[in-house]
C-alpha cells in the first residue's frame, strides 16, 4: 500500500512549515506565517487520516477534537505573563507523545516478530524482510490484516530493523528527557518548584552515570535483550531530565526553555526516522535547529557557554569580587514624577520583575502619557530579560506598547549617555555594571544595558535584596541612581496621576 | 582664625568679599569674622545685618588689617593696602600676579601669604571656588542687559495690531562662561542668537544654549588643542584669523547687537571687530565689549565708557559689569571665597592648614612664607581630558581593497569547504554502513537542518517567544506517527497512540492559538 497522495500532501506541508518559520522575520509577515503553519498542520493531518492513518479515523477525529478543546481553553485562558510556563508544559506533551509513539514502534516490531514465530518461522536470512521471509516459507498470508504501520515494519530487512531500533531508542530517550525536563521547567517558572539550582548528592556524576546506564541499556536492547531494557531506559531518561533541569537556576530559564524546544524537535525527527516519515523528519529538524539557534543566542547574550548553563549555576570566580561601596538612595513617587516631567528622553528597561508584578499595563499607560507630552520614550530589551526568549516583547505588545519603540540592546546601548532618565523596572543582572567593571564578577564579560550612563537612573525594585542570581549590583549604589522601592505595579500606579 | 573683609577702595567697586550669609558659613568652619564698617553698603548689606550674623564690625581699615589673620577682598590690594599686610597674614583676593609682579614681590617680602582667586586652576574639584567663572557669568548676563538698555527695540519678534516687530539678531563672539551666559540671556529674551568661538568643541555647548554656531570652514590642523590650554582659547594662526574676520564682515550688516567676550590668558584682547565692521552696522545697533579692560575686541572701544559712533552704533566698554550687579556678584564671590576657606580648613576647626601639596591651593597661592610662588607647577589633574586622537581609517586604494576582499573571500571559502568536506565525509561514512532506505531519509534530515539554520537566523529578536510557540505547535507533528499507529490490532498500541494523538492535539491547537494571540498584540505606533 503506497499513498502517493499523502506524500504529495507532506511535501506541500513541509514547504508551508518552512514558510511559517521564515515569515517570523517581521511582525507583519508573522501574522501571515501562522496561517501557513496552521494550513500545513491541517493538510498533514488530513492527508494522514485519508492515507495510512485511516484505520480508526473516527476515533482519531474525536481525540483531535477533544485535544483541540483542551488546547483552546489553555491558549485563551493563559495570561501573557504565564507564557513561559505554558510553552514549557506544552513541550512536555510533545516529549511524552514521542515516547509513546516510540514504544508503539517497539511493540509493533515485537508483534511482527511474534507473528513470524507464530507461523513457525524461526530463522530467516537477515537480508530479507519479514514479508519476504514469510513468502519464502510459503506463508505469505501471515501478515494479512496487519495494520498499515505493521506492514511497514514487516517490509524491513533485519539491518533496517536494527537501524529502526536505534532511531526509536533515540526518540524515546530524547522524548523522555524532554518530558520530565519540561515539567520541572514548568514547575520552576510557575513557582511550584523552588527556582534555585538544586541537585541530589553526586551532582553531575549522577547524570553521567544515568547517561552511561542508558547507553548500556540501549546496547542491550539492540541485542534483543527484550523490551524491559527499553522501559528501564525511559526511567533513566526521565531521571536525567528531572535532575538536569533541577540543577539549573531560574535566571538561566530562557536557555532551558529553548533547549527543551530543540529537544522536542530532535525527538520528533528521531521518531520520523523510525516511522520512515519524511515530514516528521523535516519538521523535527526545523524545530530542533530553531531551538538550538535560540539557545545559542541566549547563551551569547549572557556571555556563557552552553555547557556551563547546562552544568548549572554560575562558574566560580577567580578572585574576590569588587567591594561595593556607598549606599542605596531611595526616592519617593513625587521625586520620580518631577524628574520624568522634566526629562526629554526616557528609556525604560523592563525585566522579569515587571512580569511578576503584572505591571506592563501601568508601564504602557506611563509610556502613553509621556509620549503624549512629546517626550521620547523607548524600551531597551536585553536578550535574556524575562524567562523566555523575547518574553518582554510579548508582554509589552500585550499592553499595546508600539513595537517600533521597543529596541534591542545593541540598537540602544549607545543612546544612554544622551538620555535624561533611565527607568529600570524589575531587572537586575542585565543592568549590572559589574559585568564590565569587575573582572572577578560571576557575570564578567556579559553584555549589559549601560543604563548607568544616563543622566539619572530610577530602579523600581521590591526591596534591597540581590536578584535571582544573588550577585550584588553596583548600579544601585551609583551617584545618579535612585531606588524606587515597592511593588512595580503599585509604584507605577501611584506615579501615573503625578505625570502631567 | 579671624577673617576680615575691608571696604573696597577701588573707584567704582561696589562688591564685597563677605556677605552675612557667607559669614555664617565661615563661623561654622570654626572661624571668627570681622568687617570694616560700611564695607557691604554698596552691595546692599548693612552693618546691622553683619552684626546679626555674628560678625564684628570695626571702624577703620587699619583696625581690620590689625585684627584679621586672613583678609578677604575682591580687587587686588592697592599700594597703601598692601603696606598694611604683615608677616603670617593671608590675603585672599583677585591679584593678577602676572601683571602685578612688583606688588607681588613686595607683599611676599613682607611675609604675607597671597591666595589669588584668579589663579584657581580650572579643574572639576575647584569649580566651586572659580570666581572668574562666577563673575564672568554675571558679566555675560549684564552685557545683554546693558545692550538691551541701549537698544531701541524689542529682543523678541512680535506681530501686533500696531505692526510687526522683527526679532533682534545677536552675535556673541567667544563662548566662554560669559559668552554662554550672554547667549542664554539673549535667547530667553527672544532674540535670534548666533555665536562664534575658535574652539570647535564648544559648538555643542552653544547649540545647547539655543544659539546657532557660526560655522567656519577650516582645517583642523590650523587649530590649537583647546584641552591643552586648560580650557581657554589660544591665539589662532594668521590664516585662521583672516577667515574669521571675513566671516564677521559677512555677518556685521545683519547684526543688531554684538557682544564680544574673546580673551586669551596673559595677552591683550584680540581685535575681532574692526572699524569697518562697525561702519557696516545699522544705526541703533549696540556693541558690548566685555574685553574692554584688556584693550577690547572692538577697535573703537573706549574702556569704562559708552560711546556712540558717527553712524549711530553704541559701543559699551564698561569694565565693571559684575560690580554693576554688586549684590549678586558679592553673594557668588563670597561663596567662592568661603569654599576656598573650607578647603584651607579641612578639619573645620578654625585652623588654617595651608597644604601646598594640594593642586588647587598650590595653584592659587602666589606668595607664601616670604617667597613668590608664582607661577605654579602644572596641575596634576588636567582640566579637560585631552581629546583622544581620532583613529584614522586608512583610505584603501582600489587594489588594496580588492586584495582584502579576495583574502576574506578565500578565508570564507576555506572555512566553508572544510565544513563541507568534514560534513560530507561523515555522511559518506554513515552511508557505507547504513542501508539505502535510511540514507534516503537522512538526506531529507540533513537538508531540513540546513534550511532550519538558514531560516531561523532571520527571525527578529522580538518574535522569539512566538517562534517558540510556533515550533512547539508544529513539533506536534509527532501526531502523524500516533495517527498511523492508532489503527493497530494490538490494544496497548492503540491506547498509547490514542493518548499521543490527544496530547499532540492539545499542543497543536494551544500552540497556534497562543501564537496568534501574541502576534495580534504587536502593533505599530
Amino acid at each position: 500500500m503506497d499513498y502517493g497522495f499523502t506524500f504529495a500532501a507532506y511535501a506541500v506541508a513541509a514547504v508551508l512549515f518552512i514558510l511559517s518559520l521564515g515569515g517570523l522575520s517581521g511582525q507583519e509577515s508573522a501574522k501571515r506565517a501562522v496561517w501557513y503553519g496552521i494550513a500545513g498542520m491541517a493538510l498533514a493531518i488530513v492527508a494522514t487520516l485519508m492515507g495510512p492513518g485511516q484505520g480508526l479515523w473516527a476515533v482519531s477525529l474525536i481525540l483531535i477534537t477533544l485535544g483541540g478543546i483542551v488546547g483552546y481553553q489553555l491558549a485563551t485562558k493563559v495570561q501573557m505573563t504565564q507564557m513561559p510556563e505554558l510553552v514549557a508544559i506544552m513541550h512536555s506533551l510533545v516529549g511524552l507523545a514521542a515516547v509513546f509513539v516510540g514504544f508503539n514502534a517497539d511493540l509493533q516490531i515485537s508483534a511482527v516478530m511474534g507473528m513470524l514465530a507464530g507461523a513457525g518461522i524461526d530463522r530467516c536470512d537477515p537480508a530479507l524482510s519479514a514479508i519476504a521471509c514469510a513468502e519464502k516459507f510459503g506463508q505469505a498470508g501471515v501478515f494479512d490484516g496487519i495494520s498499515s504501520f505493521g506492514a511497514l515494519i514487516a517490509k524491513k530487512t533485519a539491518v533496517e530493523i536494527t537501524i529502526l531500533r536505534i532511531e526509536l531508542v533515540l526518540g524515546i530517550w530524547i522524548g523522555a528527557v524532554t518530558f520530565t525536563g519540561s515539567v520541572i521547567a514548568y514547575g520552576k517558572l510557575a513557582g511550584k518548584v523552588n527556582s534555585a539550582a538544586k541537585q541530589l548528592p553526586g551532582g553531575h556524576m549522577l547524570n553521567a552515570a544515568a547517561a552511561i546506564g542508558s547507553v548500556v541499556l540501549a546496547a542491550m536492547y539492540l541485542n534483543d535483550a527484550g523490551s524491559w531494557t527499553l522501559i528501564l531506559l525511559v526511567l533513566l531518561a526521565l531521571f536525567i531530565g528531572y535532575h538536569l533541569i533541577m540543577g539549573i537556576g531560574g535566571a538561566d530559564m530562557p536557555v532551558v526553555v529553548s533547549m527543551l524546544n530543540s529537544y522536542s524537535g530532535w525527538a520528533a525527527a528521531a521518531i520520523g526516522f523510525s516511522l520512515g516519515n519524511d515530514l516528521l523528519i523535516v519538521v523535527g529538524a526545523l524545530v530542533g535547529s530553531s531551538g538550538a539557534i535560540l539557545s545559542y543566542i541566549m547563551c551569547k547574550a549572557m556571555n556563557r557557554s552552553f555547557v556551563s548553563v547546562i552544568l548549572g549555576g554560575f562558574g566560580g570566580s577567580s578572585g574576590p569580587q569588587m567591594e561595593v561601596t556607598g549606599e542605596q538612595v531611595a526616592i519617593d513617587t513625587e521625586g520620580v514624577a518631577a524628574a520624568l516631567n522634566e526629562a526629554d528622553s526616557i528609556i525604560i528597561i523592563p525585566g522579569y520583575g515587571m512580569a511578576v508584578a503584572q505591571a506592563q499595563q501601568a508601564v504602557s499607560e506611563l509610556t502613553r502619557k509621556l509620549r503624549a507630552k512629546g517626550k521620547t520614550v523607548r524600551f531597551a530589551i536585553h536578550p535574556v530579560a524575562g524567562r523566555l526568549p523575547g518574553h518582554m516583547n510579548v508582554l509589552l505588545a500585550e499592553a499595546k506598547v508600539p513595537y517600533d519603540i521597543v529596541l534591542e540592546m545593541d540598537e540602544i546601548n549607545e543612546d544612554f549617555p544622551s538620555t535624561d532618565v533611565a527607568i529600570v523596572i524589575g531587572s537586575n543582572d542585565i543592568v549590572n555594571p559589574a559585568a564590565q567593571e569587575d573582572p572577578n564578577s560571576p557575570i564578567a564579560g556579559m553584555p549589559v544595558l549601560e543604563c548607568w550612563k544616563a543622566k539619572q537612573v530610577f530602579v523600581s525594585k521590591r526591596g534591597q535584596g540581590t536578584g535571582y542570581s544573588g550577585i550584588e549590583n553596583p548600579l544601585f549604589y551609583k551617584e545618579n541612581t535612585r531606588m524606587f522601592y515597592g511593588d512595580a505595579k503599585k509604584s507605577l500606579d501611584a506615579l501615573l496621576p503625578l505625570i502631567d | 582664625m579671624k577673617i576680615g573683609a575691608p571696604k573696597e577702595i577701588f573707584e567704582g567697586e561696589n562688591r564685597v568679599a563677605m556677605t552675612p550669609e557667607s559669614a555664617v558659613q565661615l563661623i561654622k568652619l570654626g572661624h571668627a569674622c570681622v568687617i570694616e564698617t560700611g564695607a557691604g553698603a554698596k552691595a546692599g548689606f548693612t552693618d546691622a545685618a553683619y552684626e546679626a550674623a555674628g560678625v564684628a564690625v570695626v571702624p577703620t581699615a587699619a583696625a581690620l588689617y590689625e585684627a584679621a589673620d586672613i583678609v578677604v577682598k575682591v580687587r587686588g590690594p592697592e599700594a597703601e593696602e598692601a603696606k598694611l599686610l604683615r608677616a603670617g597674614q593671608t590675603l585672599i583676593s583677585f591679584f593678577w600676579p602676572a601683571q602685578n609682579a612688583d606688588l607681588l614681590a613686595q607683599v611676599a617680602a613682607q611675609g604675607a601669604t597671597v591666595v589669588a582667586m584668579d589663579m584657581v586652576p580650572r579643574i572639576s574639584r575647584a569649580q566651586k571656588m572659580d570666581a572668574l567663572s562666577s563673575m564672568a557669568n554675571i558679566a555675560g548676563y549684564r552685557a545683554v542687559i546693558e545692550a538691551g538698555n541701549n537698544f531701541g527695540r524689542f529682543f523678541t519678534g512680535q506681530v501686533t495690531a500696531a505692526g510687526k516687530v522683527p526679532p533682534a539678531k545677536v552675535l556673541v563672539v567667544g563662548a566662554g562662561v560669559a559668552g554662554l551666559a550672554a547667549i542664554g540671556t539673549a535667547t530667553s529674551l527672544g532674540a535670534i542668537v548666533n555665536a562664534f568661538d575658535v574652539r570647535p568643541e564648544v559648538a555643542e555647548q552653544i547649540e545647547s544654549m539655543g544659539a546657532n554656531f557660526v560655522f567656519l570652514e577650516f582645517d583642523a590642523s590650523e587649530l590649537p588643542d583647546g584641552a591643552a590650554t586648560g580650557g581657554y582659547a589660544a591665539p589662532s594662526s594668521p590664516a585662521f584669523a583672516a577667515k574669521q574676520l571675513a566671516k564677521f564682515r559677512e555677518l556685521a550688516p545683519e547684526m543688531d547687537i554684538v557682544i564680544t567676550t574673546a580673551l586669551i590668558p596673559g595677552r591683550p584682547a584680540p581685535k575681532l571687530w574692526t572699524t569697518d565692521m562697525v561702519a557696516m552696522m545699522k544705526p541703533g545697533s549696540v556693541i558690548v565689549d566685555l574685553a574692554a579692560e584688556r584693550g577690547g575686541n572692538c577697535d573703537l572701544t573706549v574702556p569704562d565708557q559708552k560711546i556712540v559712533t558717527e553712524n549711530g552704533v553704541t559701543i559699551v566698554g564698561y569694565t565693571d559689569f559684575p560690580s554693576r550687579m554688586a549684590a549678586q556678584a558679592s553673594t557668588l564671590y563670597s561663596n567662592n571665597i568661603r569654599h576656598m576657606l573650607a578647603d584651607l580648613t579641612p578639619k573645620k576647626d578654625g585652623v588654617v592648614a595651608h597644604n601646598m601639596e594640594d593642586d588647587v591651593i598650590r595653584g592659587a597661592t602666589v606668595a607664601h612664607a616670604g617667597a613668590v610662588t608664582y607661577p605654579p607647577p602644572p596641575p596634576k589633574v588636567a582640566a579637560i581630558a585631552a581629546a583622544k586622537p581620532k583613529e584614522k581609517v586608512k583610505e584603501l586604494t582600489p587594489e588594496e581593497r580588492r586584495a582584502q576582499e579576495t583574502a576574506a573571500f578565500k578565508a570564507q571559502t576555506k572555512q566553508q569547504v572544510t565544513l563541507l568536506a568534514v560534513g560530507g565525509a561523515l555522511i559518506l561514512a554513515a552511508g557505507l554502513v547504513a542501508p539505502p532506505s535510511f540514507m534516503q531519509h537522512f538526506i531529507v534530515f540533513v537538508l531540513s537542518v540546513f534550511i532550519g539554520f538558514q531560516v531561523i537566523w532571520n527571525v527578529s529578536h522580538s518574535l522569539h517567544t512566538p517562534l517558540m510557540a510556533v515550533t512547539n505547535a508544529i513539533s506536534s507533528i509527532v501526531i502523524l506517527g500516533a495517527l498511523i499507529q492508532i489503527g493497530s490490532s494490538s490494544f496497548l498500541i492503540t491506547l498509547l497512540a490514542a493518548l499521543g494523538v490527544l496530547m499532540c492535539a492539545v499542543n497543536i491547537f494551544g500552540g497556534f492559538l497562543v501564537t496568534r494571540r501574541m502576534l495580534a498584540m504587536f502593533q505599530k505606533s
